[in-house]
């Protein structure tokens, strides 16, 4: 009942509520329904046909402690193929947590440029800059990596290959950088203003605001975001590929070659025949990395969440 | 200097604008020392930007601009060889809501006394539980929260107990004016009690300068009261005469509530 009618009483049926107002507006709900749960049927539809593919390899041919456990990755083999990823998770692992240790203290020193210290337009045009470092495609990454840093390394630290972790290591800081910046300047941000303001009240520098109050404040906002950096670093395939010197091997120094589980799929899916035993490895794999981007993105989402109700 | 000033803070001539709107015109106030001195008017009549400006807090604004001059015990605190760590050291402020910072009770109380021990060396622990205890029984705050010093300051106290909290955390650095922003707006009738006593309490060691609303609260824990309108000082005299005999008719009708 609106107001309207409350004042002047009408003699409206239920049934006149359906007019073509009403159909419009139903339809429209229900499109924007679909719209909406579509995210999540397509989520499950990726994760069913990635597990079915896999599915016959990890009940038939694969050996778990093989798996997991052994460096030789010889799917092609005529003799006795076998399917061991140890060495990739490895190289994904060491390449991942260098780029981190390369990325978080960059992109949480220009979170807090941004959030505390930059103003009107410094602070738009930084934000900009960084959105746009995200836009790059991968591959173009990989140019980098293959054309400008493989020499660089060469010559700077005088070793015979520039492909490897550390070339690798410093791609992905840098892609990862801008998502990483920007969740740890929403993390700063959502430090209320009171907690600022009281402590310069009581006479602390900007350093020591940021230092004592700040950081304590946004700590979980901030491993959040190295979490999906981490995330970042598991799932990147392109530039890894062309950066990684593509050899199967356990890295032993940052200046050693490697190969990332993802790029192992990208190159050799194409090669296999559909339902093979290789080609059904290759998708135990992807569960294998779906499974640690998801359990990386919902510890994520938990701390953030954790942030919100705290 | 030789003998110690009979003002806490005293101005000349001094205006502010933020941006293009001018918020305080001509302010001439010598506010004593050692007594509590209220401020009421209307919202928006200045008291809280005068406030605000006597510990230069407002400055985290940006666009503030400020002719005239401010003096805390004769020195001109917007002299370009102020330091804003020592004024604020020398001036506390309480503010409107409790804004206990998000660390442990302990680490709210000693927060100053930390960060202006200017000595070099490191503070000893049985210095820092002494500072504490003596800090938070001044305001009567040791006994409920002696047990749990650890716990974060932002949970599990109540709106009183923060804002106690809150004036302790200033009494380490030994300040001798504390600025009071509404206090007590944010609390309930006890608390508002609880903290308006311990203001009393304070009286003497202290110089404070506290901005109401409540006239009532003006009345009863005030000696010298300021009457504000419209960014302008209208009257300042003892609270009782203010009440009492306001000499200005615009004080009279606010504090008869005929505006607000």
């Amino acid at each position: 009942m609106t107001a309207h009618s409350a004042i002047q009483p009408t003699h409206v049926t239920v049934g006149d509520a359906k007019d073509k107002n009403w159909y419009i507006d139903k339809s429209f709900e229900i499109l924007m329904f679909i719209c909406g749960i579509s995210a999540i049927i397509f989520v499950v539809g990726i994760f069913l046909f990635v597990f079915k593919e896999g599915l016959g390899f990890i009940l038939g041919d694969m050996n778990f402690s093989e798996f997991f456990l052994s460096q030789k990755w010889r799917p092609t083999s005529l003799n006795k193929a076998t399917y061991g990823i140890l060495a990739m998770v490895a190289g994904t692992a060491a390449v991942t947590g260098l780029a981190m240790l390369i990325c978080l203290p960059i992109s949480i020193g220009a979170a807090i440029f941004i959030a505390e210290f930059a103003k009107g337009r410094t602070r738009e045009i930084l934000k900009i800059v960084i959105e746009f470092l995200a836009a790059i495609p991968s591959v173009v990454w990989g140019f980098i990596a293959l054309s400008i840093m493989n020499p660089l390394i060469i010559n700077v630290f005088d070793v015979p290959m520039g492909l490897g972790v550390l070339n690798s290591a410093i791609i992905l800081a840098l892609m990862a950088a801008p998502i990483v910046t920007s969740i740890a300047e929403d993390a700063f941000k959502a430090v209320p203003d009171t907690y600022r303001e009281a402590a310069e009240a009581l006479g602390a520098t900007r350093w020591q605001t940021i230092y004592k109050v700040i950081l304590p404040a946004a700590k979980n906002g901030l491993l959040s975001a190295g979490l999906l950096g981490v995330g970042r670093g598991f799932g990147e395939t392109m530039a890894i590929l062309m950066a990684s010197g593509h050899s199967i091997n356990i890295p032993t120094s940052v200046f050693d070659s490697f190969r990332a589980l993802t790029a192992t799929i990208a190159a050799e899916l194409g090669e296999t025949a559909v339902g093979s035993p290789h080609y059904q490895s290759l998708f135990a794999i992807g569960i294998f990395l779906f499974l640690i981007t998801f359990i990386i993105n919902m510890t994520a989402d938990f701390i953030v969440r954790g942030v919100r109700k705290g | 200097m030789t003998t110690s000033p009979e003002f806490a803070i005293t101005t000349k001539d001094m205006n502010l604008w933020y941006g293009t709107f001018q918020a305080l015109f001509d302010i001439n106030l010598r506010i004593k020392k050692g007594i509590i001195t209220s401020m009421i008017g209307p919202s928006g009549c200045g008291k809280s930007t005068f406030l605000r400006s006597v510990d230069r807090i407002n400055e985290r604004l940006g666009y503030v601009r400020i002719t005239g001059a401010v003096d805390v015990f004769n020195q001109n605190i917007y002299a370009p060889s102020v330091e804003l760590s020592q004024l604020r050291k020398q001036v506390g402020m309480v503010f409107q809501r409790p804004n206990p910072l998000p660390i442990s009770i302990r680490d709210n109380v000693l927060f100053g006394y930390r960060i202006h021990n200017d000595s070099g060396r490191k503070i000893s622990k049985s210095d820092e539980e002494a500072v504490l205890e003596d800090a938070l029984r001044q305001v009567l705050l040791w006994d409920q929260v002696k047990d749990r010093l650890d716990q974060k300051a932002s949970v599990g106290l109540s709106l009183e107990e923060m804002q106690k909290l809150c004036i302790a955390r200033l009494l380490p650095v030994k300040p001798s004016i504390l600025l009071m922003d509404e206090p007590c707006s944010a609390l309930d009738p006890k608390g508002t009690a609880a903290v308006e006593e311990l203001i009393w309490e304070l009286r003497g060691r202290y110089s404070i300068l506290i901005v109401t609303h409540n006239m009532a609260q003006a009345r009863r824990a005030s000696e010298e009261c300021i009457f504000m309108l419209m960014g302008k000082v209208v009257e300042h005299t003892s609270t009782e005469d203010m009440f009492v005999a306001p000499a200005h008719q615009e004080t009279a009708n606010y504090i008869e509530g005929r505006y607000g």
